[in-house]
């Protein structure tokens, strides 16, 4: 075996893509189980608890029930469009995960292997573009069933999602203005031990967390799937694993967000006294991980605490909030951070 | 006027002040009241393996009693089906041959003796009409079933058995 470092080089970075992938899919898949367990706690019930012991098989049951059912495509839909939907909603939720910085680096025979499928230099912008071409999913689904309450879920869903897009990245421009990077392998690194964003930017993370509840259609801001106005909304013709496909893209999403937030205010993969424990490089990398992984569980906690607390906004309220309130308060950041830079430099 | 429950609040359309408005406060208070029920048990019982307490006095399915001598003590009065609001009971009444004074009471007996249990409300007043002492209602429930037909009981299901161990004990619901 004398492979070149090149070849090393890709077979590490598809390992990693490929566990990367594997992993979002399992927690998303269990982010439902666990949305119902949740859901299930808050209000005095027990939850899904018949299919293995503790419910545990319940998402695949659930997975088996979505394969199963009819599946059903409206005779006036626009069939390629309905079809492609879903699968843009997946596509893009999934795309994100790339970026991420999992943990430091493996040395492993003498190589450093940083667990990052790929540091781009430009890592908060791909992650902010990939996000809002999650939107096409939705609206493409939305649009091509061809129903007036998916048509207007859509509608919403869009108009929703570019309202809270303006404030949640003039929230992150105050952050990159003091980490003077956009790539998230640095950012993270920046927090090194228990030097977190969230210290510096407490306003910039409460707007990106609101923001980022919109931008994932949670409750309080999941108007494009409200049940009591648009029966089901850009769903509402979806059957089978397609609704299956735009239920999960949710849940990934959720997961995405949770691991971005984790990653540019909670120090990532930082844990507090990393460097003063005298652990080996491989054991801080991997301890990191754990770490990073109980923020986002944390983090996909509360979405759902949130959910099953708050009721949904009015849609004029949602406006209100989205460009009265989070955009001038986001601004206010930027200059706020804006004139400690200029006063401490 | 005064409140009953003293839980009553009175409802104003006032403005909201800055930290009503802010909305936030609102949100921590609800994430703690949420949070409260979280570690609160379950009010949930595991119904097919947990099954709740029931009072004594119970009113569940019917039984059909039989006296000490293990004779039938129904004597397809009526008085039950007439008395039943939900016109649930119906019967055909018998008379009783040479030789059957082991089986039945008294001389006249219900040959048929139907309950529908989807009609009946378990009201008791079956129990409260009878004469005879002979129909109770018990702890037990009508249990669940596919069929509608299946849920009229006749006398294979109503009447008790003969035997001592298979007697269902009605002394509280005497004793009322």
């Amino acid at each position: 075996m004398n492979l070149s470092l090149e070849w090393l080089l890709l077979i590490d970075k598809t390992v990693i893509a490929f566990v990367a992938f594997a992993i979002t899919l399992l927690i998303a898949t269990y982010s439902t189980y666990a949305e119902r367990k949740i859901a299930a706690f808050l209000q005095d019930r027990v939850g899904p608890d018949r299919a293995g012991p503790f419910g545990i098989l319940q998402p695949l049951a659930d997975a088996g029930k979505f394969f199963f059912k009819e599946e059903i495509i409206p005779n006036t839909s626009d069939k390629f469009l309905f079809i492609i939907g879903p699968g843009i909603a997946m596509l893009t939720a999934l795309m994100t995960s790339a970026v991420i910085p999992w943990g430091g680096s493996l040395e492993i025979g003498g190589r450093q292997i940083p667990l990052q499928v790929t540091d781009l230099n430009i890592g908060v912008l791909y992650v902010f573009a990939v996000v809002s071409l999650g939107v096409y999913g939705i609206m493409i689904g939305g649009w091509a069933s061809n129903n007036k309450f998916s048509l207007l879920g859509a509608i919403r869903a869009s108009s929703q999602m570019i309202s809270y897009e303006l404030s949640m990245g003039l929230a992150l421009i105050a952050l990159i203005m003091m980490t003077g990077t956009l790539s998230l392998g640095e950012i993270v690194e920046q927090q090194r031990g228990g030097n977190w964003n969230i210290f510096y930017q407490p306003l910039g993370f409460l707007l990106f967390l609101v923001c980022a509840f919109a931008e994932c259609n949670r409750t309080p801001f999941d108007l494009p799937e409200c049940e009591t106005e648009l029966v089901g909304g850009y769903h509402t013709e979806y059957s089978s694993m397609k609704l299956g496909f735009f239920m999960f893209a949710e849940y990934i999403n959720m997961f995405i967000s949770s691991a971005f937030m984790a990653t540019l205010y909670f120090g990532g993969y930082n844990f507090p006294f990393m460097d003063s424990l005298g652990l080996s490089q491989n054991w801080i990398t991997i301890i990191g991980v754990l770490v990073f992984f109980l923020k986002i569980f944390a983090f996909i906690f509360f979405f759902m605490w949130i959910r099953w607390t708050l009721p949904r906004f009015r849609y004029d309220q949602l406006m209100r909030l989205g460009w009265q309130y989070m955009i001038p308060l986001a601004l206010l950041n930027i200059f706020i951070t804006g004139t400690i830079i200029l006063v401490t430099k | 006027m005064k409140s009953l429950s003293n839980r009553s609040k009175v409802v104003s359309d006032k403005n909201m002040t800055l930290l009503e408005g802010a909305y936030l406060p609102a949100v921590v208070k609800g994430l703690g009241i949420t949070l409260k029920h979280f570690f609160r048990r379950p009010a949930t019982l595991k119904y097919p393996e947990e099954q709740r307490e029931f009072t004594e006095v119970y009113r569940g399915k019917h039984v059909l009693k039989r006296d000490e001598n293990g004779a039938e003590r129904c004597t397809a009065c009526g008085l039950c089906a007439v008395s039943c609001p939900a016109e649930a009971i119906t019967m055909v009444a018998a008379e009783r041959k040479n030789g059957e004074e082991h089986l039945y009471r008294e001389e006249k007996y219900a040959a048929i003796y139907e309950i529908n249990m989807l009609r009946c409300i378990f009201c008791g007043l079956c129990e409260e009409a009878c004469p005879k002492e002979a129909i109770f209602l018990t702890k037990e429930i009508a249990p669940a079933d596919y069929e509608r037909e299946e849920f009229i009981y006749g006398k294979d299901k109503l009447v008790e058995g003969v035997e001592p161990a298979k007697r269902i004990d009605v002394s509280k619901r005497q004793d009322r």
